[in-house]
């Protein structure tokens, strides 16, 4: 027999058991061409180019999962960064006219997502690391009108690079921001504010939400990849005796992830070739979900560590997601996106219940995205946390990333009404969150200041 | 024609007729057994073909509801998988 029966069961377990599935293929479109400087024309233009390029993404993808026998949860779609494409629409308009023609935009995206059968159409985004333009103002003051009055779009803003520094004054504005999402999605638990996200050198070819955009970069379609198997390497490291040392581990820990790492790229390859395009990235990530078994916490815990928040889980956090670069970056031709360990606190059950019993604090969050981890993400905070505490955390998280060249984000869900230790229940697959503490010092004098925080030393290379 | 590969998967419990069953719906559209191999574990029947649909008489999905029809007739979870999944997670 070609394989062996060990292979061929270790593939099917995999699925089964394991809870290894294709998170997400994203196709990246290029909406730069649709920009106009009318409104009705502008929104035509977004509408009849998703429909273009996208229509076959959902049943190309079907059959391929049929053909592999491995699950693709979601198709989705990413857009050039919407305030490079509105622009033009909204030159004439003041800010406030301006977010009015910024949320028809919004709607005609979330309306034809829906239209094509995908869940979520990321890129609602601008790239502000150096200052705000015009349409990067009217997309800031739109944002809580559209993550309430859609349903699919997601959006993010770069508010760093490790070229130019930190825009505290971006910062701020997304701080405010999140608030007011968060109170406009009151009746959702704020959940709004789980649609968009902060971040710093933040790549191109992130399949993923909140952060996915369709780069500058990139050709007119791409298509890319998000893995799922948190499970999978869990158990590889589970089986594995006491007696293997931490080199034994990370090389399990490697090897697995070479072969879930292979079905993301000959998936994504196939895909993009029945699309007619070209496979961008495949994102390393192992993307938790709060299913049972589908943690990353859980192998944090089997690795060694009581639970997450335990001294020792960021040197294996660092373990982890070491050996998952190194095994998956041999797996594929092309490494994108985030390619880091994901810790959405609400999508993953165990990280969650170490919130919840005390035993992780925001403060150990941040420890790991300064080794690994690509940010905090998905962490319910007080709805009383003032702006410019949350504006102090994500300079915080910028800080980690401008210094060691790396993408960090902040995705931070004040829940109106909700307190420190309270549970929080968003709703089927948006899991449940426990409300993490804050601390209760001011940020306020240092954020205010505003201004750009200076580049690193070590970003003068040339 | 090129020989286009895949890998059919029999798991259920064990009775008299179930090689026989899969196999029949594969003669039935024309795919060919290139390779096959089969145990019982406690009861437990497994079975692993390596299979060449490129003449099958239907396309891959409509033979992947036939095998889960007669599977689910004989109490066997049947998968029929391309094989380019197992030679990329498993081969560098």
């Amino acid at each position: 027999m070609r394989f062996s029966s060990e292979e061929i069961l270790q593939t099917i377990n995999m699925v089964s058991r394991e809870n290894f599935d294709i998170r997400t293929v994203t196709l990246g479109v290029n909406l730069s061409d649709c920009s106009s400087p009318k409104e009705d024309e502008l929104c035509g233009n977004i509408s009849e180019k998703l429909h273009k390029t996208a229509k076959n993404l959902v049943p190309e993808a079907q059959k391929l999962e049929r053909k592999y026998g491995i699950p693709i949860v979601n198709k989705r779609v990413s857009i050039t960064p919407i305030s490079t494409v509105m622009a033009s629409a909204v030159a004439k308009s003041d800010v406030a006219q301006g977010a009015k023609i910024a949320l028809k935009v919004a709607k005609t995206l979330d309306s034809t997502a829906g239209e094509l059968g995908i869940d979520l159409i990321g890129g609602y985004s601008a790239m502000v690391h150096s200052g705000l333009s015009h349409s990067d103002e009217v997309l800031l003051e739109s944002l809580p009108k559209v993550f309430s009055q859609t349903s699919r779009v997601c959006g993010s803003l770069n508010v760093g690079n490790s070229q130019v520094g930190i825009n505290l004054d971006a910062i701020n504005s997304a701080a405010q921001k999140v608030k007011e999402i968060a109170e406009a999605t009151k009746s959702q638990k704020g959940f709004g504010a789980a649609k968009f996200v902060v971040m710093c050198n933040a790549p191109e070819g992130i399949p993923f939400m909140a952060g996915a955009f369709h780069g500058y970069g990139g050709a007119e379609t791409t298509i890319n990849v998000g893995i799922s198997g948190p499970g999978v390497v869990k158990n590889a490291v589970a089986s594995l005796n006491d007696g293997a040392d931490a080199t034994e581990v990370s090389e399990t820990i490697k090897k697995i992830t070479f072969k879930i790492t292979r079905a993301g790229e000959l998936v994504g390859k196939e895909l993009a070739s029945k699309l007619g395009t070209t496979l961008g990235a495949v994102d390393l990530s192992l993307a938790p979900t709060d299913k049972t078994s589908d943690s990353v916490a859980e192998i944090l815990e089997a690795i060694g560590v009581e639970c997450a928040g335990a001294h020792g889980t960021t040197a294996t956090l660092y373990l982890l997601t070491n050996a998952v670069k190194t095994g998956g970056a041999m797996a594929t031709s092309r490494v994108g996106g985030y390619s880091g360990a994901f810790i959405p606190v609400s999508e993953d059950s165990r990280m969650n219940a170490a919130v919840k019993d005390g035993s992780l604090s925001v403060d150990k969050l941040e420890a790991m995205t300064s080794v690994c981890s690509v940010g905090l993400d998905m962490i319910a905070i007080p709805g009383t946390t003032p702006w410019q505490t949350i504006a102090g955390v994500m300079a915080d998280e910028m800080a980690i990333g401008v210094m060691n060249n790396k993408c960090t984000g902040v995705r931070l869900i004040p829940v109106p009404g909700g307190k420190e230790g309270d549970d929080v229940d968003f709703g089927g697959l948006f899991g449940k969150a426990t409300i993490i503490r804050m601390s209760k010092r001011s940020s306020s004098k240092f954020v205010t200041r505003g201004g750009r925080i200076p580049a690193p030393l070590h970003s003068i290379r040339n | 024609m090129a020989k286009e590969l895949a890998v059919v998967t029999a798991f259920g419990k064990d009775s008299t007729g179930l090689v026989a069953g899969v196999t029949r719906v594969l003669a039935e559209n024309n795919v060919n057994i290139e390779d096959l191999g089969q145990t019982i574990m406690q009861d437990m029947f497994a079975m692993m073909l390596l299979v060449d649909i490129s003449n099958s008489k239907c396309d891959f999905e409509t033979l992947q509801k036939r095998l889960a029809t007669e599977g689910k007739k004989l109490g066997l979870q049947v998968l029929i998988q391309h094989k380019d999944i197992f030679e990329y997670m498993h081969r560098v």
